[in-house]
C-alpha cells in the first residue's frame, strides 16, 4: 500500500520543472499572448529531446512506456507553466495508435510519434459540447470520412489526427489528405491552439469501431486535464499569495486582512487536497477497472470547478491589476477555462459519473 | 503508487474478517444489552490483537506493534462489519492518547483502563462563558492549596457532562503568568464536592450540552497532566487528536451512501429523486468533495508511512474543515431531498442515536447535529487562520498580541 511516488516519478517532474523553469519564462507566455501563434516549436522540441512525446508509446517503439499517471505527472508542470505545447493532445493520439493501430500504422507512425518529429492531436469536439463517444456524428465509409469536428487543438500543425466518429469509434487521418480542411479558431486560452476541421471524404484508418478505446483515450485526457488545470491553479495561487503578502493598502499588506486571508485559505482548501484526487484517478485508468472511465471523469469535473472558482478568486484578489491584459493572472485562468471545458465540461461528465455510478 | 496491500497484509486481512465473522454475536449472548454485546465484542478484539492494537497491555490495549498498514486495515474491516472497534469516546479517543503522552505512571494505570472500557465516561472542561475560539483567555481558577488545586468558576457547551464520571480540562493556576503560561490540565471527578452540572439543551432537541460550576472543588494535586502551567501545550495534543477524529473519510463516505439512498427513495414528481438531472449532477459534485477527501486521506497516510509529510502538510490541516463542510453540502442536499417532511422536527429516537439517518427525521437531526463538529476543536474560522498562517505564511491577524 504505497499512494507516493517513485523516485522516477519525482525526478520525471523535477527534470520537466527544471527545464521549464530555463527554457519558459513568464515573459515568454506574455509574447505568446501577444502573437497570433500558439504554439512554441522549439519548446516543444526540447521536450521531446527529453522523451516528453514518447513518454505513453511503448518501448518497442521508442517511446518511455510509461502509464497515466506519469502523464499527469508532465501535465501539471506544463499547466504550472502554462506551457504551449500540445502534450495532451498528442500523448492521446499516440496511446490510441498503440492501443488499437495495425502493425504497419503503428510501426509507421510510432517511432516518429516517440521522437516528437512526428506530432498528433486528437479530433472529439462537436458542435453544441458534444465530447462524448455516444455523440458524434463524423460518418464514415469505405475508409473514408464526413463532417465537421470543432475545437481541434494544434491541427495546422499535427501530423496525424485520431477523428472521433459515428457509433463511438476512432480513426486516424493524416497531414494534409485531400477533403480535409482546417480553418484556425481565435482561441481563449492562447497556449494552446483551436481549429474548426471540415472533413470531405477523407481518406482514414480505422482504429476502432466500438465506443470503448474511445472511453478510455477519454478517460487519459480527463485525468491530463485535471492535472493541468491543478498545475496552474497551485501556481496561481502561489502568485497569489505573493501579491497579497507585498501589495499595500491601508498603510499594510493586504494579507493583514482577515477577509483576505481567508479568502486565500479558502483557495488552498478547495485545491490543495485535490492532488490526490487525480493521482487516485491516473492509477485508476491502468490499475482499478472498475473505476477507470468513472474516476478521472470525477477528478476532471471537480478540479475544473475549484480551479475555475480560484482563478476568479484569484482575479479579483489582484484588485483592478488582476483585470488587466498585463497581468499574469489572466494566462493562467485561461488556461484553467480550457482545461475546464475541453473534452467535456463539468456538468456533462457528472453526468457520466451518474451513469457509470448505476445511479 | 500501488495501492495493493501485498501477501502478509492480506493474510492478515483474512484474519481481521475470520474473527469478525463472531459479530453479531449469536445464541445466548444475543440477549444481552446492546452495550453488554459491544463491550464483550470489544474485549474480544482486545485479547484477540484488533482493537486498542497500539495502546499497551498494561493500559488494557492490545500491544501490538505499531503497523499503520494494520491499522488501517483493522479499522476497514471493522467499519464493513459495523462492529464495535477502539471507542470514540472523549474518554478512549482524547484522554487516553494524551495521558498515554503526557501522563505520570499512575495515572496511566489509574485511568486508561477504565476509558477505554467505557467503565469511566469523561467530558471536555474547555470553553467557558468568555472563552470560546479565544480559549487561552480562561478564567475558571485552580488556586493551590496545601496537597490540592481549589476549583472555582465555569466551563460551558460542555458535551456529556451530566453523564460523566470524570472530566480532563484547563484551569487557570497561576493567574500572574501570561495568558497561554498560566494553565494547568487537570482530571477532576465529577463527583466531588462543589460541582453542579445544569444540562442545557442543545439546538437538535438533545441535552448532551451542560454548564458546569466549580465552588470551591478540591482536586488532589496529582491529578495533574504534564507540569503546572504546561497545561496549554498537553491540551493542543489533545486538540490534534479531536481534529483527526472529526476529519476521518469513512465518515463521509457512509453519509454520502446514505445521501444516494435518500435520493432513490424519495421522489421528483411522478420518478424517484435520483433520476433527476439535477439531483444527479449535485450528487456527483458532492462526490468530488468525498473522494478527494478519501484520496487526500491515502495521501497523507503513506506520507507518515514514509517520514516525507512535505506535501501533505498543509492537506493535513485542512481535514477538519475540508470534512465539516463536505457534510454541509451533504446535509443540505439532503434536506432539499425531504421536500415536505423536512419541515417535521426530528423525533427523540433520533435525537438519540444521532448516527441514523435512515428516515427522514433522523436526516433533519443529522442536518442540525453537522452543525456542531463545525464549532467543536476549533470553530471554522479559526481553521482558516490556521491553513492562513501556517499553511501559506501570512501574517497573524493585525490585533492579536503575540502572547
Amino acid at each position: 500500500m504505497d499512494f507516493g511516488l517513485s523516485d522516477e516519478q519525482e525526478m520525471l517532474q523535477e527534470t520537466v520543472k527544471g527545464f521549464l523553469d530555463q527554457e519558459f519564462s513568464p515573459a515568454r507566455s506574455r509574447e505568446l499572448f501577444n502573437s497570433a501563434s500558439s504554439h512554441d516549436g522549439a519548446l516543444w522540441n526540447g521536450l521531446c529531446e527529453m522523451g516528453v512525446a514518447g513518454l505513453v508509446i511503448p518501448e518497442a517503439f521508442g517511446g518511455g512506456g510509461l502509464s497515466a499517471l506519469e502523464l499527469s505527472l508532465v501535465s501539471e508542470v506544463l499547466g504550472a507553466a502554462a506551457a504551449p505545447v500540445p502534450f495532451v493532445e498528442h500523448s492521446l493520439a499516440a496511446r490510441a495508435l498503440a492501443r488499437a493501430g495495425s502493425a504497419d500504422q503503428q510501426a509507421r507512425w510510432l517511432p516518429a510519434l516517440a521522437e516528437g518529429t512526428a506530432l498528433g492531436t486528437v479530433a472529439f469536439g462537436e458542435e453544441g459540447g458534444a465530447w462524448g463517444p455516444r455523440s458524434w456524428s463524423v460518418r464514415v465509409e469505405d475508409q473514408r470520412i464526413w463532417g465537421e469536428v470543432l475545437y481541434v487543438s494544434c491541427a495546422e500543425v499535427a501530423d496525424l489526427m485520431v477523428v472521433g466518429v459515428e457509433g463511438g469509434g476512432l480513426v486516424a487521418v493524416e497531414r494534409e489528405s485531400p477533403g480535409l480542411k482546417i480553418q484556425g479558431l481565435e482561441g481563449l486560452d492562447r497556449t494552446r491552439s483551436l481549429s474548426r476541421v471540415e472533413f470531405e471524404g477523407v481518406p482514414c484508418a480505422v482504429l476502432s469501431t466500438t465506443p470503448q478505446l474511445a472511453e478510455e483515450t477519454l478517460a487519459v485526457g480527463h485525468v491530463a486535464l485535471a492535472a493541468d488545470g491543478f498545475g496552474a491553479a497551485t501556481r496561481l495561487l502561489d502568485a497569489t499569495v505573493e501579491y497579497a503578502k507585498t501589495r499595500e493598502q491601508f498603510g499594510q499588506s493586504i494579507a493583514q486582512f482577515q477577509a483576505v486571508k481567508h479568502q486565500i485559505a479558502r483557495l488552498g482548501l478547495e485545491i490543495e487536497p485535490t492532488r490526490a484526487l487525480w493521482w487516485h484517478a491516473a492509477y485508476a485508468v491502468d490499475h482499478l477497472p472498475d473505476h477507470a472511465e468513472r474516476l478521472p471523469a470525477l477528478a476532471k469535473s471537480h478540479v475544473g470547478d475549484r480551479a475555475s472558482a480560484l482563478a476568479r478568486m484569484a482575479v479579483e484578489l489582484h484588485g483592478g491589476l488582476g483585470f488587466t491584459w498585463e497581468c499574469d493572472v489572466q494566462i493562467w485562468l485561461k488556461r484553467i477555462l480550457f482545461d475546464r471545458g475541453y473534452l467535456g465540461s463539468p456538468e456533462s461528465l457528472r453526468e457520466d459519473c451518474a451513469r457509470l455510478g448505476g445511479w | 503508487m500501488d495501492l495493493e496491500y501485498g501477501p502478509a497484509y492480506r493474510a492478515y486481512r483474512e484474519t481481521v474478517r475470520e474473527f469478525l465473522k463472531g459479530w453479531p454475536l449469536e445464541g445466548a449472548e444475543s440477549a444481552l444489552s446492546q452495550i453488554e454485546q459491544e463491550s464483550l465484542f470489544r474485549r474480544r478484539g482486545i485479547e484477540a490483537g484488533f482493537v486498542y492494537r497500539n495502546m499497551p497491555r498494561e493500559y488494557g490495549g492490545a500491544g501490538q506493534e505499531p503497523d499503520a498498514l494494520k491499522d488501517q486495515i483493522v479499522l476497514e474491516e471493522f467499519h464493513r462489519a459495523n462492529a464495535p472497534g477502539d471507542l470514540r469516546s472523549q474518554g478512549a479517543g482524547l484522554l487516553a492518547p494524551t495521558l498515554l503522552e503526557f501522563g505520570t505512571e499512575a495515572q496511566k494505570q489509574r485511568f486508561i483502563p477504565a476509558a477505554l472500557s467505557g467503565e469511566e465516561a469523561w467530558c471536555q472542561g474547555y470553553s467557558e462563558p468568555g472563552s470560546g475560539s479565544d480559549l487561552a483567555s480562561l478564567k475558571c481558577q485552580g488556586r493551590a492549596e496545601g496537597d490540592s488545586f481549589v476549583l472555582t468558576g465555569q466551563k460551558i457547551w460542555t458535551s456529556n457532562a451530566n453523564a460523566a464520571d470524570w472530566m480532563f480540562g484547563l484551569f487557570r493556576t497561576e493567574p500572574e503568568k501570561p495568558k497561554h503560561a498560566g494553565i494547568s490540565y487537570l482530571l477532576v471527578d465529577m463527583r466531588s464536592e462543589g460541582i453542579d452540572v445544569r444540562p442545557l439543551k442543545t439546538l437538535t432537541g438533545g441535552i448532551e450540552f451542560n454548564e458546569v460550576f466549580f465552588d470551591e472543588v478540591r482536586v488532589p494535586m496529582e491529578n495533574l497532566v504534564g507540569a503546572r502551567g504546561q497545561g496549554w501545550g498537553v491540551s493542543r495534543a489533545t486538540l490534534i487528536h479531536e481534529r483527526n477524529l472529526i476529519g476521518s473519510s469513512s465518515m463521509l463516505r457512509d453519509m454520502f451512501s446514505d445521501l444516494v439512498e435518500l435520493a432513490q427513495r424519495t421522489r421528483r414528481g411522478e420518478c424517484p429523486a435520483i433520476e433527476d438531472a439535477g439531483v444527479r449532477r449535485k450528487l456527483a459534485e458532492i462526490e468530488g468533495y468525498v473522494c478527494t477527501q478519501e484520496a487526500s486521506n491515502m495521501m497523507q497516510f503513506t506520507a507518515e508511512l514514509k517520514g516525507d509529510v512535505s506535501r501533505t502538510m498543509r492537506p493535513m490541516m485542512m481535514n477538519k474543515l475540508y470534512s465539516t463542510d463536505t457534510t454541509q453540502r451533504i446535509m443540505e442536499c439532503a434536506y432539499d431531498l425531504l421536500g415536505g417532511e423536512g419541515l417535521l422536527g426530528p423525533t427523540e429516537a433520533d435525537i438519540r442515536d444521532w448516527m441514523r439517518n435512515t428516515t427522514s427525521t433522523g436526516w433533519v437531526e443529522a442536518y442540525l447535529f453537522s452543525l456542531g463538529p463545525a464549532i467543536a476543536g476549533g470553530a471554522s474560522n479559526i481553521q482558516l487562520n490556521i491553513i492562513g498562517e501556517r499553511g501559506y505564511g501570512l501574517p497573524r491577524d493585525l490585533r492579536l498580541p503575540a502572547g
